[in-house]
């Protein structure tokens, strides 16, 4: 029992990033029809934005200690952090501290920014064109934007730790009542859960609830119609492009205490993503949430020991198995629109 | 001849001649000068040219005739070398069983993949090869390791049977107790004879003959194919699908016909990878390798006979080559401007080559796909009747160089 309930939460966060780039991969599809191989270096892109902000925090000049010597004798010269000097060492300390949940503010403008910059630059132009089209430049961007970044950063995994208060684990089974040290869970994971399961429930009131998100659900039921009423639908689509991107941006974000950033770790997502995303059915948002934590659960599972004993090998290929039935099986996905890409 | 017309047996007699002169073409400046280093000519990557060559052609034949965008390739390339390394470790040192088991098992691996990914088209057929592909990835460099060798990948060994006699390649050792090299009826595929002619050195290799050869074959083969009335029904098939269903055609075992084939070329270069180089690892698996060939096919010319052998080639000189300058060499090629410009210079080129020509390379792809969708031989085929229409001398000749 607690090791089921171990493999569940462990699904949850895998599940939950792969919920997130799916949501913004079908947003992106949903709205605009377009197939964005780029969705994994918008991820990438967003993890990177906390490396640069961190970074850009933790700038320091060099101060001379006339307390301490170093190894020489001489008075020992120690760098301090701009930060220290504005708001004293404590704040400035919290601040560098609390980096990865500060970057959330910092990338969300950004990554608005970088997705209109590339629906309105380069996607706008491949409406017309078939999908293989689609796929290929956006392949292409994907490699020219994680060449970038590698050339800025080095090809190297960089470590961006969480908050001090959240490093460490939490005993969840003492807390329901199992044994001591059965269930454990890193603080940190539980924190990437509440905050997916957030930003998932924001974008789905956003659509739900606001006039711009009816509008959007009207374009995506009916463009032509919307249209014809008048609505300039394009510019919307744009900026739902832009918030898909931020989607992608701030899952990448708040991964990077999980999974150090390195310049290819989108396209290792990317290609998971757009399983799920088919899993889920093409263009079917609450689809793309349920895919994502189904297949994260599902592969944890697949990780137990008991499980690989029985089918060797089963837990690094039960996603694709899992992609694989159902596109034969059920070709609209768990939860796809009749009429999407169903050719 | 040979059943082709005119014009495609012409193109086949360049190729050609191209293949046998490469050695010579390729290493078009002399031994030691400042130019050497652009020099292609050595038997590595010149093998590499041709059996690159061989999949991008092969992939080819799939997206060019039909549309079918695979992002899976990879997994037949790897699999005709697993293949062609057994039959080395097995049978003998001799590549012909190699190469001739690599086709078939990745031909039989492409007909389970393909009969079941085809069910599907367009996006979902690009994403289950890659599901696919992964998936024998991870196999590969897992669970399967009695066969792949897992990580460490697979390579000949000193107590290896090669049962088949002598003369054709078998023993397990050489007198001097060292492991035979892959070998055509006793010529060792690294065995190359030195031409020296002035300060130009050129390398004649029997591997890379061999490869090259083979990359004939499978050249003339694709233009029969694109002439065909098989090729024909395919490329039906990219156009309008669901018209060829209207009429009563069941084109699943055109598609199905097709994707073999396809898989069967990737297999043969995987077999051939195996036999110039003896080890196969894993990571030729990897859905990076596909995406490679998915590269190199659209920055030659997609559906072009010739295109995808030069995209090959370009992806190939550029890993190479290009990727071997540094910054010291720049700074001896801008050396002829003042000092702030060289510097100023230096810094806006270097991030485009060297390590970084992954990102020359993606531009020049997403330059292709927006503006040349038919590729380097589109773009080839513009200038050149740019040209034929123009008969004025002042035609810019600088344009000749397409994109980048």
């Amino acid at each position: 029992m607690d090791q089921i309930i171990l493999q569940i939460l462990n699904g949850l966060d895998k599940g939950s990033a792969y919920a997130l780039i799916a949501l913004g991969l079908t947003l992106i599809f949903g709205t605009l029809g377009v197939v964005n191989f780029a969705h994994g270096a918008l991820f990438m892109l967003g993890a990177f934005c906390t490396v640069t902000l961190s970074r850009m925090l933790s700038l320091s000049h060099e101060v001379v200690d006339e307390t301490r010597t170093d190894f020489l004798g001489n008075p020992l010269k120690v760098d301090v952090p701009y930060l220290y000097d504005i708001f004293g060492e404590t704040t400035g300390a919290a601040i560098i501290d609390w980096a990865v949940p500060l970057s959330i503010l910092f990338s969300i403008p950004i990554m608005i920014l970088i997705g209109i910059a590339m629906e309105r630059g380069l996607i706008k132009h491949f409406y017309k064109r078939p999908h293989a089209d689609q796929i290929l430049v956006t392949f292409g961007l994907a490699i020219v934007l994680q060449e970038i970044i590698k050339y800025y950063f080095g090809a190297n995994q960089i470590p961006t730790p969480a908050p001090e208060a959240f490093v460490g684990s939490f005993d969840f089974g003492a807390a329901i009542g199992f044994d001591p040290n059965a269930i454990i869970y890193p603080y940190w994971r539980i924190v990437y859960f509440f905050f997916a399961m957030t930003l998932i429930a924001g974008v789905f009131a956003f659509l739900q609830f606001t006039t711009f998100g009816m509008v959007v659900r009207a374009g995506m039921a009916d463009r032509e119609t919307v249209q014809l009423l008048g609505i300039n639908i394009d510019r919307r689509f744009t900026i739902m492009f832009g918030i898909a991107a931020a989607v992608a941006g701030l899952a990448g974000v708040m991964y990077t205490p999980i999974v150090s950033p390195n310049y290819h770790m989108g396209m290792d997502f990317l290609v998971i993503s757009f399983v799920v995303v088919v899993v889920g059915g093409m263009g079917s948002l609450p689809g793309a949430v349920l895919a994502g934590f189904v297949l994260g659960i599902l592969e944890s599972f697949a990780s137990m020991r008991e499980i690989i004993e029985l089918l060797p090998g089963i837990n690094q290929v039960v996603i694709y198995l899992a992609a694989i039935l159902i596109l034969l099986t059920r070709p609209r996905g768990l939860l796809g629109r009749k009429g999407v890409m169903e050719d | 001849m040979l059943g082709l017309d005119k014009k495609d047996f012409t193109l086949l007699l360049i190729v050609s001649a191209l293949v046998l002169l490469a050695p010579l073409l390729l290493n078009p400046f002399p031994e030691g000068s400042a130019m050497a280093q652009f020099n292609a000519g050595y038997p590595d990557l010149m093998q590499r040219f041709v059996i690159f060559g061989i999949f991008a052609i092969g992939f080819n034949i799939l997206f060019g005739l039909t549309g079918y965008l695979s992002f899976g390739h990879a997994a037949f390339l790897g699999a005709g070398s697993y293949a062609g390394m057994w039959m080395l470790k097995l049978l003998s040192m001799n590549v012909i069983p190699a190469i001739i088991f690599s086709t078939l098992i990745a031909g039989a691996i492409s007909f389970l993949i393909g009969w079941i990914s085809l069910r599907r088209s367009g996006i979902y057929f690009s994403i289950l090869t890659l599901a696919f592909a992964q998936m024998a990835f991870v196999l590969a460099a897992s669970v399967l390791t009695p066969i792949t060798g897992g990580e460490t990948g697979l390579q000949p060994a000193l107590s290896d049977p090669r049962i088949l006699p002598e003369f054709l390649g078998g023993g397990s050792v050489t007198a001097d107790g060292n492991i035979p090299k892959p070998s055509l009826f006793g010529i060792e595929m690294t065995a190359s004879s030195e031409v020296a002619v002035g300060n130009w050195l050129w390398t004649l290799n029997w591997g890379y003959y061999l490869s090259g050869f083979m990359m004939l074959v499978a050249f003339y083969i694709a233009i029969r194919i694109f002439r065909s009335p098989f090729g024909l029904m395919l490329k039906a098939v990219k156009s309008n699908q669901q018209r060829m269903s209207y009429t009563g055609l069941n084109t699943r075992p055109y598609m199905l016909a097709c994707f073999v084939i396809s898989g069967m070329y990737a297999g043969l270069a995987g077999g051939l990878m195996a036999a110039m180089d003896p080890q196969v690892g894993a990571e030729r698996m990897q859905w990076t390798a596909s995406g490679e060939v998915v590269l190199m096919t659209i920055l030659g010319g997609v559906g072009t006979l010739i295109g995808p052998v030069l995209g090959a080639g370009l992806i190939k000189y550029f890993e190479n080559i290009f990727s071997k300058i540094n910054k010291a060499t720049l700074e001896v090629w801008f050396g002829v401007f003042p000092d702030w410009m060289t510097d100023l210079m230096v810094t806006i080129v270097y991030p485009f080559i060297g390590k970084g020509w992954h990102l020359t390379l993606g531009l020049m792809f997403m330059a292709v796909v927006i503006f040349l969708p038919g590729g380097l031989v589109e773009g080839g085929q513009k200038i050149a009747k740019l040209f034929s229409r123009k008969k004025e001398p002042e035609t810019p000749g600088g344009e000749a160089k397409p994109a980048e």
